[in-house]
């Protein structure tokens, strides 16, 4: 409840009912202009100081959502508000730049987002002088030493000369977090920042990455398909299946009680030991069987996008959208299980299973 | 403990500085043999240019008693009909043959990389205009043009400085494609994009971001221009297009074709300059085919003896 109160503050960068759509180009003639349906009706909101993950499978759309964020791509409906205003995509140039210095972007692989040509100090100092925060070499070099401490890439002097390729995956992700940090942004938008390192190297970068959040109040977008890392570092995640939010909350509700359906399935999916053990004394819990994969985005179902897989799809998730549900304060879902004017058709194998799943957690927490 | 071991830092390295890039660059050079054979090559006919006008004792346009002698010692190629030296001709016209070749293939490539860079990255509205030029010059023949003009322009500005402008608009719309190519699939890369989400300006992503990772590609067009500025020279001033009162190689044969010299026997007129036009174009695309497989290591053929060599050594 501690992190609650948190949101009482305004949020440093809005996104507000985002569609982006891709066009496709079809050769063949007389056949009707198709798009990508990437995303559709995404809102969330970052706060100064706060990590919130994007979570979901390839494909899913959170990776176009961070770069409709960062403006690499402007989308195709709805709005982006920093600091409470408006963006006008139409302004580019020195606009763009000024965004930009606020909103930083880091790249899912260290080993293509920095310049094989170029060494650290120059990755450092462009941002440095682009945005004016170094006049001159020396007070460049100094701020690059600086940076470079700050994300523990020591001896920092040792560092600065040398280029990318005499650099492991962990120490390049590193300076690309100094990259991102030397515009002084508000908000780092991290797109998969960890899913390319060595398991062993990830938890220092996650650390680091909390560390800055916490030093610098940074908003931080951390977009991730391990759940598991997103509960880590992130005080809110919000779950997107193709395209579309289906779940959001404080880390801990959502892990903890999943609702929606695809939820479920994740972290059903997501390897836990504890699991492990329940598997091989009572069986597995295939309260939530996998099944299928993420649909086409060109012609995407109609209705709830998870309905080909829903094992609780109901009539009325393939004929409409279902709307935002609140299930506990600040935990929502888009679920028509949980809509109370559909609650009478919930189907009666569902009902068994969230009862089972409340039992268990009942059960767990009795055993605590 | 990290200076133990890193034991040689930048500071230390740089007495020796100069030594490690002359060594670099002839370790490059010597990569493979048609590097090597290409670049030997290039450098006899770049040292005949500067130091072949010391060996010549005649100057190349003074007329001689000798009328259209074949080599002798007094002559070391032969003289022409009207008793100039064939030898000082050759090598004062390397010095012209050569410069107008290299400003010609300077300028294209920068023309390349001008057009091919800025419309690879921009894209849109810039690409197109930028392609239609491109487009324009592709199918712009050379050589006819080059014939056209030289029928019709006045023989005051006939010569070097006509023909390298000419060279180097008839020359670079192909190379510009190509880097426009390579720009096109560079623009989307992470660091690319990267640079630019930190606000980086967008001259300064395409010169000091794409630029340095294509600069193979450009220098493997830059050789490839310059044997068509070569080639296409020679042909120019064959076609009468160059100052016939100066020496090149392209002149020498012109002079050689009007005199008649294939029907008089004259094998010494027309052959060095035939010989050195066609060595040096051969040992640019030598040298081009290296650069490709140094850049390409896909392209890389090992040596017979090499592998023999290897195999000893897995052997012991």
């Amino acid at each position: 409840m501690n992190n609650f109160m948190d949101h009482e503050q305004q949020p440093v960068l809005e996104a507000v009912h985002l569609h982006k759509e891709f066009p496709i180009n079809q050769m063949k003639l007389g056949s009707r202009s198709a798009s990508v349906h990437a995303v559709e009706d995404t809102t969330l909101a970052l706060y100064p100081g706060r990590a919130t993950a994007l979570v979901g499978e390839s494909g899913s759309g959170k990776t176009t959502v961070a770069r409709m964020l960062a403006r690499v791509y402007d989308p195709t409906s709805g709005e982006i508000r920093f600091r409470g205003n408006d963006v006008n995509y139409k302004k580019r140039g020195a606009a763009l730049r000024d965004y930009r210095r606020h909103i930083q972007l880091v790249f899912q692989d260290p080993f293509s987002s920095l310049n094989p040509v170029h060494n650290v100090r120059y990755h450092l100092s462009r941002p440095l002088r682009v945005f004016g925060h170094a006049k001159n070499e020396r007070e460049v070099t100094e701020q690059v030493i600086e940076l470079l401490n700050k994300v523990s890439l020591t001896p920092a002097e040792q560092f600065i000369t040398k280029y990318p390729h005499q650099l492991s995956g962990g120490q390049r992700q590193r300076v690309a977090i100094a990259r991102a940090l030397a515009a002084r942004p508000e908000v780092v938008l991290a797109d998969e920042p960890v899913s390319m390192l060595d398991v062993s190297i990830r938890l220092d970068i996650l650390n680091l990455m909390e560390r800055l959040k916490i030093e610098e109040r940074l908003a931080f977008l951390f977009i991730t398909h391990d759940i598991a890392s997103a509960r880590y570092f992130a005080e809110d995640i919000l779950v997107m299946y193709a395209g579309q939010m289906v779940e959001g909350g404080l880390s801990d509700d959502v892990i903890q009680a999943p609702k929606h359906p695809y939820t479920q399935l994740l972290l059903s999916v997501a390897p836990d030991p504890q699991r492990v053990e329940q598997v091989m004394n009572e069986g597995a819990n295939d309260a939530v069987p996998a099944r299928g994969e993420i649909p086409s985005l060109i012609r995407p179902p109609q209705g709830c996008r998870f309905h080909p897989r829903c094992p609780h799809a109901m009539a009325i998730c393939k004929e409409k959208v279902p709307g935002r549900t609140e299930v506990a304060p600040g935990h929502w879902t888009n679920c028509f299980l949980y809509d109370q004017s559909e609650a009478d058709r919930k189907p009666a194998s569902f009902i068994q299973a969230d009862a089972i799943h409340n039992a268990k957690a009942l059960q767990k927490e009795e055993a605590k | 403990m990290a200076t133990a071991l890193q034991p040689v830092t930048p500071e230390q390295q740089n007495p020796v500085a100069g030594i490690t890039i002359v060594h670099n660059i002839l370790k490059w050079l010597t990569s493979n043999w048609k590097m090597t054979t290409g670049t030997c090559i290039l450098v006899f006919f770049i040292l005949m240019a500067i130091f072949g006008p010391l060996l010549a004792h005649m100057s190349p346009t003074a007329f001689s008693n000798d009328l259209f002698q074949p080599p002798s010692a007094a002559h070391w190629l032969g003289t022409t009909s009207k008793g100039e030296d064939i030898f000082a001709q050759l090598v004062y016209g390397a010095r012209i043959s050569l410069l107008v070749g290299f400003i010609a293939a300077i300028g294209s490539t920068i023309l390349q990389i001008l057009f091919g860079l800025l419309s690879g990255y921009f894209g849109g509205l810039v690409d197109n205009i930028l392609s239609f030029v491109i487009n324009v010059f592709l199918i712009l023949p050379g050589l006819p043009l080059g014939i056209a003009i030289a029928s019709f322009a006045p023989n005051n500005i006939k010569g070097p400085i006509l023909i390298t402008i000419l060279l180097t608009f008839t020359s670079w719309s192909y190379g510009a494609r190509v880097l426009r190519a390579q720009t096109l699939s560079m623009r989307s890369r992470d660091f690319v994009e990267s640079a630019r989400s930190s606000g980086e300006w967008p001259l300064r992503i395409i010169f000091f971001e794409i630029l340095p990772n294509i600069i193979s590609v450009v220098a493997s067009s830059f050789v490839g221009t310059f044997v068509y500025t070569i080639g296409a020279d020679v042909a120019f001033e064959f076609l009468g297009l160059g100052n016939v009162s100066q020496s090149t190689w392209g002149t020498m044969l012109f002079w050689a074709q009007s005199q008649q010299a294939m029907l008089a026997g004259g094998w010494w007129w027309f052959i060095p300059p035939g010989v050195c036009v066609s060595l040096l174009c051969a040992g640019l695309a030598f040298l081009n085919n290296g650069i490709d497989e140094v850049a390409n290591p896909r392209l890389r053929v090992e040596s017979k003896r090499k592998l023999a060599r290897r195999k000893k050594e897995v052997v012991a």
